[in-house]
């Protein structure tokens, strides 16, 4: 199957072996997409490092900004400012939606419910616009910077997510009334591609993935990062392990996220959204005409670039797919020495022979979409 | 949860107050070789070949619980002469909710056992190590490159490999 099966969500070849109809070993083939994002990043600055996380997972661009971002910061013993860091998680979870959207779309299709994608696609753009007017760009924004964000929101932003999750909140039960009770979804979907508690940790599943296992584990609650410890919210947990599992688990995500958006507008304070540390941050560009100082730290970072201390550090969040995490090994130079991304793609994707093994071949297809996997961030 | 369990201990500046660090001194006080933290992360730095045997510990005992296998990978430090490679794995314990990571330092040519016995994960994440390193693992079910072609030669995060070239694949 593949590598240019429309089902498999890019370039992924998956060797099948069956008997019959059904399926005995599959090996998945990846590395067509394969970049060399990690070798590339030995050679660059920290800040030039950033664009090509966007192109990891370039359907949540936000998420892998944040995760990279918030490991540079780490290593640099940075705090960026709470009012950055409420933009920072209203954008990402705006991507979450945007990337579960897709999800869904291409994953109904793929079992053969064509109109969910149209309806996806359609609130996916309204995402676009708000992250457009913010960032000015629609799919890579490169919006992050260590200490913060690039520029303020612009006028108008609040009101446009608040619109926004209003309507997304009725669309919502939309898709469910599309999907939820269907026939023929449930007999695609539930008790196809099972996988067990137990299979699904040692195999290194994350995300909703493995909480539709059962396991109780969100990075979001347990290891707060940004400003998720201030916010209400519940992790959507079921026990079947199932494509259905892992579609209502999502789905419920979304309504979470929805949810986290209206607290995040509400909490959202005033003050800057970039912490001015001289030695990592550019300084403002009026500066530059009246102050020697600014002049001299903005050359500083161009030319040599931020330079964390010596040591190492290991970052993770939770991003729409699962955990994503930078280990990032600075010789106290400019640039990385080593910058390893945990995908969680590339781990999800492990299960797919404990999940197919067994089913139809038509299953996998199913199997496949409701891993939520994109090889650009599985090939690097 | 655990009983014996404090979240305090992890983030103790002792670091022999730390629960894994007093486990593994306990069993294999002779395999460790450096322990250190950084920005609260720690470290222990052990011996390659028992280092599957403190790995199976960390999983096993029933207050530590590291039951994810988070991530595994290599660095190559080209300037040191005796053992230039980092083998480096990132453990998660979803009821601790605690991170920790083992690191084990190999020359060129050494084989350390593969983890793949403990967490399945291991599996394709050795296999890259494999493919970007050239860092063979004993007993991996499945010892082939993962993300280049087949024929490719070289491997391409060792520091002396090129950035650049005109091999075209």
């Amino acid at each position: 199957m593949g590598p240019h099966h429309p089902s498999t969500h890019g370039v992924l070849r998956v060797i099948l072996e069956l008997d019959g109809e059904v399926v005995v070993n599959a090996i998945p083939d990846i590395g067509y997409l394969h970049r060399g994002v990690e070798k590339l990043s030995e050679d660059k600055k920290y800040l030039q490092v950033l664009p090509l996380t966007d192109r990891l997972d370039y359907l949540a661009s936000g998420s892998n900004n944040l995760a990279y971002i918030l490991a540079v910061e780490k290593l640099l013993g940075l705090e960026a400012p709470k009012r950055a860091q409420y933009i920072r998680t209203i954008i990402a979870e705006l991507t979450r939606i945007m990337s579960h959207l897709l999800w869904l779309g291409t994953h109904a299709a793929d079992v053969g419910a064509m109109t969910m994608l149209f309806y996806g696609m359609r609130e996916r753009e309204d995402i676009l616009d708000i992250i457009e007017m913010t960032t000015g760009a629609r799919l890579m924004p490169t919006y992050f910077r260590p200490g913060g964000v690039a520029s303020d929101i612009p006028e108008g932003f609040e009101a446009r997510v608040k619109d926004f999750v209003d309507k997304f909140d009725v669309k919502i039960n939309e898709y469910e009334r599309l999907l939820t009770k269907n026939r023929i979804w449930m007999t695609r979907t539930k008790n196809v591609g099972c996988i067990s508690r137990e299979e699904a940790i040692s195999l290194g599943l994350s995300g909703p993935s493995l909480r539709a296992s059962g396991v109780d584990w969100d990075i979001r609650r347990d290891e707060p990062y940004e400003v998720y410890s201030e916010l209400d919210f519940e992790i959507p947990v079921l026990p079947e392990g199932d494509v259905y599992a892992r579609y209502m688990v999502r789905l419920r995500e979304m309504r979470q996220s929805s949810r986290m958006l209206r607290q995040l507008l509400d909490g959202l304070p005033e003050g800057p959204y970039i912490e001015r540390s001289p030695k990592y941050v550019f300084p403002e560009k009026e500066r530059l005409e009246d102050s020697i100082e600014a002049m001299i730290h903005h050359f500083k970072l161009v030319i040599d670039g931020l330079a964390p201390p010596e040591g190492e550090v290991y970052s993770t969040i939770e991003a729409p797919k699962g955990e994503i995490g930078f280990y990032i090994v600075s010789d106290g130079g400019p640039k990385p020495y080593r910058l390893r991304i945990r995908p969680p793609s590339f781990v999800n994707l492990q299960s797919l022979l404990t999940m197919s093994k067994g089913n139809m071949l038509a299953d996998v297809v199913a199997i496949i979409g409701s891993l939520d996997i994109v090889l650009g961030e599985i090939d690097r | 949860m655990t009983t014996s369990w404090n979240r305090q201990n992890y983030q103790n500046e002792d670091l022999e107050q730390h629960p894994a660090v007093k486990a593994l001194r306990k069993d294999h006080d002779d395999a460790i070789v450096e322990i250190g933290s950084f920005r609260g992360e720690v470290t222990v730095v052990v011996t390659p070949d028992r280092c599957v045997d403190v790995l199976t510990l960390l999983r096993d005992d029933p207050d530590l619980a590291f039951d994810f296998l988070s991530d595994l990978t290599a660095v190559h430090w080209a300037d040191r002469k005796d053992a230039p490679f980092d083998i480096v794995y990132h453990l998660y314990s979803i009821g601790n909710k605690m991170r920790f990571r083992i690191k084990t330092r190999v020359e060129e040519g050494f084989e350390v056992n593969t983890a793949y016995g403990v967490w399945k994960t291991a599996d394709w994440l050795e296999r890259e190590v494999y493919d970007m390193f050239g860092i063979r693992f004993a007993g991996h079910p499945d010892q082939r490159r993962i993300l280049n072609p087949d024929g490719f030669e070289g491997h391409p995060l060792r520091k002396e490999f090129p950035l650049g070239g005109q091999v075209k694949w």
